[in-house]
Parts: C-alpha cells; structure tokens; sequence
C-alpha cells in the first residue's frame, strides 16, 4: 500500500505531522512518499524515519522539490519487546535505502590518480558525477588535504556535492585542512569535522572507496 | 478583540525558529564591502557576537542591537512581551544597560490595529521594566505579523563582556530552561501541554535583566544569550576556535515536556540547520536522541550563557537560584585540543 502525503508549502514539523498522520492510516506494512518543497525538510523526515528505522530514500525532483519514501514494516509499529531482534533482521534485508550499509568515500586530493593533474581534475569530477548517480549511495564522503578544495567555492563538484547532501549523504571536509588552504570560510557543501570523526568514521566504515 | 481566522494567520511559528541559518548568513556577511576599522568599535560583527560596542569616551560605549521576528504565541500582549525581552537580552549579553529602544512593526494592513496596540502594550511594558525609555520606532504594512526592537545600551569599555574571552577550566551557567522552541512548535500543532506553555511563555518573557545583574558580581569572562542558533550553536561560537569544552547533559535545565515532543519528531526546519551547521563539531556520548534535538533547538528569548570563573561557579549558580532562575552549571571549558571533539556532551 502507498500512501502519497503533498507537504509542498508546509514549514516543518507540519510534513512530518502529515507523514505520521499517514503512516498511521496504513495500519500496518506499507510505504509513504512525502513530497516537500525544501531539503530542510527532507532531512528532518530522514531522521524521524531513522528513529523509527523505517526504511527512507529521497530523491531530488526538481527545483524545490523533493521526494521522501518511507517503507514501513509489518513490525515496525506493533513490535513486542520478543519481536526487536527480528525487527532490527527484517528492516536490514528490505531496506530500500540507497544509503544502505555503511560505506565510506574518502577524498583526500582534488586530483584522481597521480600523473597529470589537470586530467586529475577531470577524472575526479567524472567520479563524484557518477558517485550522484549510484543507485547505492555512501553513507559519508570525507574530504581532506587537498580534497577539502573540492566542497568550497568555485569547486567544479559543488552541484553533484549538494545533490548527494540533499539525498542524505553525510559530507564532511576536515577543518584543519580548510583552515590550511584558508577555505574556512569558503566552504559551500556539507559540514566541518575534526581527525577524531574522521578516524571513526574510517574505523566503523564496512567499506571505504578511495578514487 | 481578535477573531479565530485572524488569530490563525497571526501566528505561523516564529520567534527564532524564523532566523536564517548561521551557515548561509555567514557566506552573505563575508562579501560586503568593509568600509575603514574605526577602531572605536569595540565589537562588531566581525566577532559574530551578540550586539555591537563602540566606544564614545574612556569610560563609555554604547552598546547597540536590533531584533525582530514573527509570532511563535497566539496572544499579541504576550508576543510583544517576549519578542522586546528577546531584544533586550542582546544588551544584558553584552554586560551592558539598557537605555533606549525604537519599536521595529511589520503589520498587515488589514489585520484588526487592537492587535497590534496589545503587541506594542506587551513591549513596551518590558522596556520600561528593563530600565529604558521607548523613544520612537518606525512600521510598515506586511502580509505578515513582525515585531521587535532596536535596543541602545550603555557598557564601561573595559566591562564589556565578550562572548568568546572564556578561559580553561571557567565552568558553564547556564540561566534558563531549554526546549521552548519544541514546545512552541508542539503548541502550533496542538500537542502541547497547557502547563508546558505557560511554562515557555513566562520563561521567555523573563528578562535576562535578573541574571545579568547577579553575573556582574562574580568574575565573569564570557556571556552571550542562546537564542536561534541553539545552546550548542551559541556555544560553539563561545569556543570561537580556541577551546573545547564538556557539557553534562544531565545537568542541562530543560522544560520536561520538550523530551516527548522531540520524540515526536515536532521540530523545526531552525533545528535541524543548527545540527546541520553545529553538529560536525558535536561528539554525543550515549546522549537520548530527544535530548540532541533540545540542544539543536532554537531558543527565542533563550537565557545566558556564562563563563565563570571556576571556584565562583557553585556561589553563582546558588545565588542564581536563589533569585529564581532555573540555572544550573552545565559543563566545563578546557584548553583547545583538536583531537578530540571540540564539544563533548556526556
């Protein structure tokens, strides 16, 4: 069963107010697909739905405009207290989530392979286009080093960049490094984070992809 | 005096849940033109402090802010209180007093004018309660509601209290309950408790006045009030690069009810941007998913944040207290250490 919830227009929390409203009313096994007008709002959805762990996916339709689908599972809602380790194997199997698994892309130059750079260049952008484009997404990107150019002002990347954040990929360029190439206050996609997260994204990776 | 159809376009949830991200403001403040440094200013928003200081002679500055936002409650008499407390914390932040304030209106021209008069009537009775004197104010027809002011303080220059000259080891006070943005939100959509609030109103109509007062006592190093941007938020730029810091989320003062909103999931779009642009700097330790989401909230007319010299701490979180602020110390500033978290909740 498919619900469609239009939250286009609506300031949180009234799309998550609707999106439980209709959650509600399938009683049971089912998927929800909100569409919102702003990524803020995505994003709030995509957490209330991690939460719950529903399965979400989201997609960008067009210029504000965007679309959330939570599958929720038999379980989901009427799980016992007996019912949580079959709930936590159940939701991992049918998980439609493009983010599923945790996977780690680590960027730590603006170049793609050693040799010539201004082909680097090319290649990497041809590598974050294709990376948007996966049916399969990362959980995180990491940027360092000269990786770190690749999330500020007057980066090639910057559309493909912002086009993963808005359907839920974690982006997150090393401060430290920023703040070496002065790009502290340059940066225009995603967050800034420190060694220590850096360290433990890697370590809690199931697999990290390095261009 | 106002009917139910007005009353539901009066208020769209505001306060400063309606402030633009940090993150955004900063890319748009970074490319205006800088004219000279007066070197008279004290402080400006080069420091992203919370109002402006410039000095006017050896022994005075003055200290200037303006605030303004839609309403977050639907009675007007107590969205002027608010919104003008919310103004005038700005000055208090600063260690200043207030002296003048011009009143700023956006008000639909339609819209009932009883409407805006008890808005303007809540204001001005915080203003006077404040100390200062409301010396005019300038309004424009809108669509929406907006109210607010522009606040003129008075500081000694060398009184001024920065919101990021904290040191190691100053402990944390904080002066009042978090989660009025979750329970404003929750209140839009009818979930809300009545006793919830009242408990945020009369939170946000409190002036920091009390609490500035009491500070001047103790050796105070830094102070700033948590508004939009959050408690982590505020924080954040409290640490402003060159310290971390520990907060014990245990010790947080929070309205109860805040918990089983943010459960909820009754958040605002405000909240998730402070995450968005705060929490990369945020490690939680074993930290309630609802109690994240009340420190990402955004606070209208929120308390102070106060760096206290450490064995003043317990004697002023006491003498707080015994004023009837619901303040607690909430954590501990620490040498900078970029290997670790520069926030820690546990």
């Amino acid at each position: 069963m498919l619900k469609v919830v239009n939250a286009m227009g609506d300031a949180c929390p009234i799309p998550v107010v609707k999106t439980k409203n209709a959650i509600k009313e399938l009683i049971g096994a089912g998927m929800v697909e909100t569409l919102v007008d702003n990524e803020i709002a995505v994003q709030n959805l995509t957490k209330m739905a991690q939460q719950k762990n529903y399965g979400v996916r989201s997609e960008k339709l067009g210029e504000n405009q965007y679309r959330v689908i939570m599958t929720i599972g038999e379980s989901a809602d009427e799980a016992g207290a007996e019912a949580v380790e079959e709930e936590t194997t159940a939701e991992e199997t049918c998980m439609p989530d493009g983010r599923r698994g945790n996977k780690v892309v680590v960027i730590s130059s603006s170049y793609m392979g050693t040799g010539d750079d201004e082909l680097g260049a090319v290649l990497m952008k041809g590598f974050i286009y294709a990376l948007s484009q996966q049916d399969e997404l990362p959980k995180t990107i990491l940027f360092y080093n000269s990786g770190a150019k690749l999330t500020c002002e007057m980066s090639p990347t910057l559309e493909d960049l912002m086009s993963l954040e808005a359907n839920g990929v974690e982006i997150l360029t090393c401060g430290t490094c920023l703040n070496h190439y002065g790009l502290t206050e340059k940066l225009k996609v995603g967050g800034v984070t420190n060694m220590y997260v850096i360290t433990e994204k890697m370590m809690q990776a199931d697999l990290i992809v390095k261009p | 005096m106002y009917n139910m159809e007005e009353k539901i376009v009066f208020c769209k949830g505001g306060g400063c849940t309606a402030k633009l991200g940090a993150g955004v403001l900063s890319r748009v403040l970074e490319k205006l033109p800088r004219g000279e440094q007066d070197p008279s200013l004290l402080v400006g928003y080069d420091s992203r402090d919370d109002a402006a200081v410039y000095k006017i002679s050896d022994d005075m500055a003055i200290v200037q802010t303006l605030d303004f936002f839609p309403p977050m409650v639907d009675d007007p008499y107590t969205f002027g209180q608010i919104a003008a407390a919310n103004a005038l914390s700005d000055i208090y932040a600063m260690g200043g007093e207030v002296k003048t304030a011009l009143n700023i209106v956006c008000f639909p021209e339609k819209m009932d004018l009883n409407i805006l008069g008890e808005i303007m009537r809540g204001g001005s009775e915080k203003v006077i309660e404040a100390g200062g004197t409301l010396a005019g104010g300038h309004s424009i027809a809108d669509s929406d509601v907006k109210y607010g002011l522009s606040v003129m303080g008075v500081v000694h220059p060398d009184r001024v209290l920065a919101n990021n000259h904290g040191q190691p080891g100053d402990k944390l006070i904080l002066t009042k309950k978090l989660g009025v943005g979750i329970i404003c939100t929750a209140n839009r959509v009818g979930e809300a408790s009545e006793a919830a609030m009242e408990e945020a109103i009369a939170s946000m109509t409190t002036l920091n006045k009390y609490a500035a007062e009491i500070c001047r006592k103790y050796e105070v190093h830094a102070c700033t009030d948590v508004t939009g941007f959050s408690f982590l938020g505020h924080l954040h730029e409290m640490l402003d690069d060159k310290l971390n810091c520990h907060i014990n989320a245990s010790k947080v003062p929070v309205i109860e009810e805040a918990h089983r909103h943010a459960d909820e999931f009754l958040l605002t779009a405000a909240g998730q941007r402070n995450r968005n642009h705060t929490g990369p700097f945020v490690e939680f330790r074993k930290i309630p998913f609802s109690m994240e989401e009340i420190l990402f909230d955004p606070q209208t007319s929120g308390g102070l944040l106060v760096a206290v010299k450490a064995e003043q701490a317990e004697a002023l979180e006491a003498e707080l207290q015994n004023a009837g602020l619901p303040a607690k110390i909430v954590g501990t500033l620490l040498e900078k250490n970029a290997n670790e978290a520069e926030i820690i909740v546990g």
